[in-house]
């Protein structure tokens, strides 16, 4: 059969529109602070407006959290350290984290829904991937609460006292469950601020932690912009900084607290490998650079977002890739159809323009996906770079977008010498049938993640970190704890 | 309610594969409380009960083993779950049985309950723990990984007829085992609480089977049944547990003896588990 029959058959079998109900995310117009264990009044605060990227309409009004009300978040969290949580035994920590997993998988549908509308990323995979491993994420801590002792960390690990979190707009349930699980089984207690332009979803977590009846001050979640997180950095209230985002960023903090007493961990960006050799099975390997890719529109830290493919099928693979992306379905994310969604903000989407410009003027081949994009919203249609080289900045920078720099190599020592020629090292994807020479090649990629034959798996039980300026420190698994235990 | 209303009496019976059956022997025995007053009629399991657990216990073995470890955890969380609703049924069989004050029958079973929560904690942690990457000298990725032995028995704790049942249970459920427990001969009704919990818990039928009964008459059968991987000898006396140790050689049973406090230990984890290696090539 040919290529072109294929395509004008699916394209014969248009999908019904099957979109999930946006009312069932329950939104309120406004939201307060969460501090010791209650909102704070919205009107006390300046404010600032949540959008729903995939139709640039306000979906509520969030508090620009002051100076002053970081310091209170912080005051909240050292007082129930001292006074509550560093007298609540492990097996009681347990539970807690063992009710707030529960409520999150009882509320699942509503919090997938709030994710996709503050987001932009599809249903499908807020549904089927941010809220499940968000559930997971507490269920396996919580596990761990009552078994320190049993960690590897010697007998008895104290947690460090008040965490300081900053997450990312990317996942952001999930980045708040990668924060708060392992550090609330340690017995720290947190101050946890989300990214601007999504805060939603961690304001119902707060009201799930209500819910769970998590001890007040436990757990503040103070929204704002950069300033607040600035704030929290700063406070020498704080005995942890735990940042997850840009390495840009991530190196101003670690200048800010490196003369202090506080202790750091950095999830940075990340340019990842995607090594395709000649012995890779076809199918699974398209579907996993497609999904290490385009998966929540490239916003991903891990993004296999460099392919380095093998000279002897690089023509094959860069065709078949090519259909791919023109057959990925971009659109509402609330369809429950739709592979690729909004780009969150104006922002990214003038970030992603303005380096997929510079691919083009540097003398890459460009792909587009011939899909058609909404009117209004922020949309990047499925891009493919090929002639790329080592040089141009899309295969130096980090995109964060659902734009994919195709390389060739020929042999496993060049495979692995480009896939390092980078400063980052987050995560690389290696395909091929044959495993030794896969595990000879995750040995020598300079890389906290390596994934063989799949991309872009997660797991509560498996360690995920960087090395070099992709960050220090391992989020997940038994080593997660060791980001919130004084040892 | 009026207090002359007649009583419903229950008759405690057997759990094997699922389903909760009278002994196949026909067979059942009075239980009484501390204070020597009726409590209830309990199923007093045969050999042929014990035989038919173990079957089942074997079949179920392979389907629990595949499920995830998350899976297995959500699954023994939910458990808690079910004793938690029911805790004060439990307790009140745990102070008539054990001749408790109250208050401590309440204290036995909360412990019970953490410990079942202890306990789903463990199925995706254990290998972490037990596991490990080997630094062979050699262009190989070496890596160990434990699994359940498979079948377990249990004689389970006489004196103890809940808090040691949990124990002893869930340690080789958590692994990935499956288990065919006696329960306590004299404090059986707890057990078999447990067991219909197990009911609405996702449980599948046959990871726990309970045989009540006389330890003394179907232990033997347990002990050196070949189909058993591994026995746990708690509940019986030394010297019987020297005679069921001698039994439990003729098929290389894992044996697990009475040993020191329980609480903080992994003994019970590591009691029945085997250490799996993996040797893999490394090289263009």
């Amino acid at each position: 059969m040919s290529d072109e029959l294929t395509n004008s058959q699916l394209g014969a079998m248009a999908y019904d529109p099957a979109p999930e109900s946006a009312s069932i995310a329950r939104i309120k117009p406004a939201y307060g602070l969460f501090i010791n264990g209650e909102f704070s009044d919205p009107s006390s605060h300046e404010a600032f407006v949540t959008l729903n990227p995939a139709t640039e309409e306000p979906l509520a009004s969030v508090a620009q959290a002051s100076t002053a009300d970081v310091d209170r978040a912080v005051y909240a969290a050292r007082r129930a350290y001292d006074t509550v949580w560093s007298k609540t035994t492990g097996a009681e920590r347990s539970k807690y984290l063992f009710r707030i997993a529960r409520i999150i998988q009882e509320r699942s549908r509503e919090l997938a829904v709030v994710e996709t509308l503050d987001n932009g990323k599809p249903i499908r995979e807020s549904r089927d991937i941010d809220i499940p491993l968000a559930a997971a994420h507490f269920f396996y801590y919580a596990g761990w609460a009552d078994k320190l002792d049993h960690a590897g960390f010697g007998p008895d690990p104290k947690p460090l006292g008040v965490a300081g979190q900053i997450i990312p707009w990317n996942f952001p349930l999930l980045m708040a469950a990668w924060k708060l699980a392992p550090a609330l089984a340690a017995g720290n207690t947190c101050v946890l601020k989300p990214a601007e332009t999504t805060p939603l979803s961690a304001l119902i977590l707060a009201e799930i932690l209500q819910q769970a009846e998590l001890p007040e001050g436990v757990v503040n979640i103070i929204t704002g912009d950069g300033s607040t997180g600035a704030a929290l950095v700063d406070h020498p209230g704080v005995d942890k900084i735990a940042f997850t985002g840009s390495t840009e960023v991530g190196r101003l903090i670690q200048q800010r607290v490196a003369t202090s007493h506080k202790h750091l961990t950095l999830e940075l960006g990340g340019k990842g490998a995607n090594i395709v050799f000649e012995d890779a099975p076809i199918d699974e390997m398209i579907e996993g650079i497609i999904d290490g890719i385009f998966f929540n529109q490239g916003h991903v830290c891990c993004a296999g977002s460099r392919l380095l493919v093998q000279e002897s099928v690089a023509d094959d693979v860069l065709r078949r890739l090519i259909r791919r992306v023109d057959q990925l379905r971009v659109g509402d994310p609330l369809d429950k159809n739709t592979d690729v969604g909004a780009i969150n903000s104006a922002a990214q989407l003038a970030r992603i323009k303005e380096l997929t410009a510079y691919g083009e003027e540097e003398g890459a081949t460009r792909y587009t996906s011939t899909c058609s994009l909404p009117d209004k919203g922020y949309w990047f249609a499925p891009t493919v770079f090929a002639d790329v080289s080592q040089s141009h900045r899309i295969a130096r920078e980090e995109i964060f977008g659902p734009v994919l720099s195709v390389l060739t190599f020929r042999t496993p020592e060049e495979a692995v010498a480009k896939a390092n020629n980078t400063n980052y090292g987050l995560a690389c994807g290696v395909w091929s049938e044959k495993g030794s020479r896969t595990l000879w090649v995750a040995e020598r990629l300079r890389a906290g993640v390596v994934w063989a034959n799949t991309y872009n798996r997660f797991d509560p039980t498996s360690p995920f970190g960087g090395v070099r300026e992709s960050g220090f420190g391992r989020e997940g698994g038994r080593h997660g704890l060791e980001a919130y235990l004084n040892v | 309610m009026s207090e002359d209303r007649l009583d419903v009496r229950k008759t405690y019976k057997l759990l094997i594969n699922g389903a909760f059956p009278r002994s196949e022997s026909g067979r059942s025995y009075e239980v009484t409380s501390a204070k020597g007053e009726f409590l209830a009629n309990v199923a007093q399991g045969s050999r042929k009960d014990v035989r038919d657990a173990v079957v089942a216990a074997r079949a179920a073995q392979s389907k629990w083993w595949a499920q995830s470890a998350y899976n297995r955890g959500q699954v023994i969380y939910r458990l808690a779950e079910m004793a938690e609703s029911r805790r004060d049924e439990l307790a009140e069989h745990v102070r008539l049985g054990e001749g408790l004050a109250s208050k401590k029958a309440k204290v036995s079973v909360s412990r019970a309950i953490d410990r079942i929560v202890w306990y789903a904690g463990w199925t995706d942690k254990i290998a972490q723990i037990l596991g490990s990457s080997n630094p062979v000298a050699g262009p190989f990725f070496n890596f160990s990984v434990p699994a359940p032995s498979g079948v377990v028995g249990v004689l389970a704790e006489q004196d103890s007829s809940l808090e040691a049942f949990v124990n002893a249970v869930l340690a080789p459920i958590a692994v990935g085992n499956t288990v065919v427990a006696v329960a306590s001969e004299k404090r059986p009704t707890p057990a078999v609480l447990l067991g219909e919990m197990t009911a609405t818990a996702d449980f599948p039928a046959g990871l726990l089977n309970i045989v009540t009964g006389f330890t003394g008459e179907v232990a033997p059968t347990l002990a050196s049944h070949e189909d058993v991987d591994g026995i746990d000898l708690t509940g019986v006396d030394e010297a019987f547990a020297d005679e069921l140790a001698q039994l439990a050689a003729g098929s290389i049973k894992r044996v697990l003896r009475p040993g020191p406090s329980e609480d903080a230990s992994l003994r019970r984890l590591r009691a029945f588990v085997e250490i799996s290696t993996v040797w893999h090539t490394i090289g263009q």
